[in-house]
């Protein structure tokens, strides 16, 4: 036995093996219950795992700087599984080619919604402006909405929080928003949730159909590119 | 698997390098994927290209494998709400209003629109 038991602890928790595995395990749980709910929009696996990683650092008393050491290798897989789309957008490429013109129209008109929309809302509950200006890119994918954020000089870390929000309430508000307004086509579902809810709308559409999957994952690239562009075009005429 | 890790990555990397390079507004992985979606389209037009990951459904299945835990990558940005606690105490309902009537607003403009785009569409098919 170690003379100090909490020389174990220590030398545990600066390690990254202990962060990450804690992220997989507490991750593959909130799957598996998500599954035995029959991916119920509730069960969204990514919220229960932040709240209950989150209740663990702060009950441990770890920092999020210790933490990130270990779940960093987890994060950097954003930027491949970005690339994998292009699979799933390959193989159901005639029926996105056959979509392309209320694509692109949904996309303008969505992506000047979600930043208007988010700006507006703001500025009425009297938010303060280096918040307004953090959420402005909410929509976006967090590594694009953090450079924007940077660019306006908001805080990127905020951005991230008010990203991963965006994306968890979409996530859970699809299915059953979709299914009240009675729309039936799975291209426009899966478009919607992509665009307003980046990469967790995307998870979930996939979860739901494949072919929303694909829709959504459009979406989240192109929507990244139209919102980076108009976000400072967006901030200069609403604030000013 | 490792082939066809290796090609996702150097896409990725490729896309890095010209968004860095050019300055151009965009993330680089969304290049990446434009990168990769031409090798796909382009192998199946030269059979030269076939080959490594690109032949026997290699680089499909990563992606999938990939893209199957897509939630489990927001994880660690997620949990970085623990550093936010004190401006969520303050502002946290605010916020949280805002970016669910936001969310709300955006999704039904969006899937309206396509919806609507789809079906001028499909009515200007059968005019015409």
């Amino acid at each position: 036995m170690n003379e100090n038991p909490f020389s174990l602890w220590v030398y545990l928790e600066q390690s990254p093996l202990l962060w990450l595995t804690v992220t997989l395990l507490v991750y593959a749980g909130a799957d598996a219950v998500s599954q035995a709910t029959g991916r119920h929009p509730l069960a969204n696996p990514v919220a229960h795992s932040m709240w209950i990683i989150g209740a663990f650092l702060l009950v441990t008393r770890t920092s999020y700087t210790t933490y990130f050491a270990g779940a960093q290798f987890v994060h950097f897989l954003l930027g491949p599984a970005t690339v994998a789309l292009a699979v799933p957008l390959y193989e159901n490429r005639k029926r996105v080619a056959a979509a392309i013109l209320p694509m692109l129209v949904a996309l303008v008109v969505g992506s000047i919604t979600a930043i208007v929309s988010v700006v507006v809302l703001a500025e009425v509950f009297g938010l303060p402006r280096g918040v307004v200006l953090a959420l402005a890119s909410k929509s976006v994918t967090a590594g694009v909405a953090m450079g924007i954020s940077e660019q306006l000089g908001a805080d990127p870390s905020l951005t991230a929080v008010a990203v991963i929000l965006t994306g968890i309430m979409g996530a859970i508000i699809v299915t059953p928003l979709m299914n009240f307004a009675g729309i039936t086509d799975f291209r426009a579902r899966g478009f919607a949730a992509g665009l307003a809810a980046h990469g967790i709308g995307t998870a979930r559409a996939f979860q739901v159909d494949a072919v929303a999957g694909v829709f959504s994952g459009i979406a989240m690239s192109l929507n990244a590119l139209v919102t980076s562009l108009l976000v400072p075009l967006a901030v200069t005429l609403l604030l000013r | 698997m490792i082939a066809s890790l290796s090609l996702i990555l150097v896409c990725q990397l490729i896309g890095e390098v010209i968004v860095r390079g050019l300055a151009l507004p965009m993330p680089g992985p969304v290049v990446g994927l434009m990168l990769l979606l031409l090798l796909l389209l382009a192998r199946d037009r030269f059979a030269a290209l076939a080959r490594g990951p690109l032949q026997g459904g290699g680089v499909e299945s990563a992606s999938r494998g990939l893209l199957a835990n897509l939630s489990l990558l927001f994880i660690p940005a997620g949990v970085g709400v623990v550093q936010k606690l004190d401006l969520l105490a303050e502002h946290g309902i605010a916020i949280m209003a805002v970016l669910a009537l936001s969310v709300v607003v955006t999704l039904l403009a969006t899937v309206a629109t396509f919806v609507i785009a789809s079906r001028l569409m499909a009515r200007g098919k059968d005019a015409s």
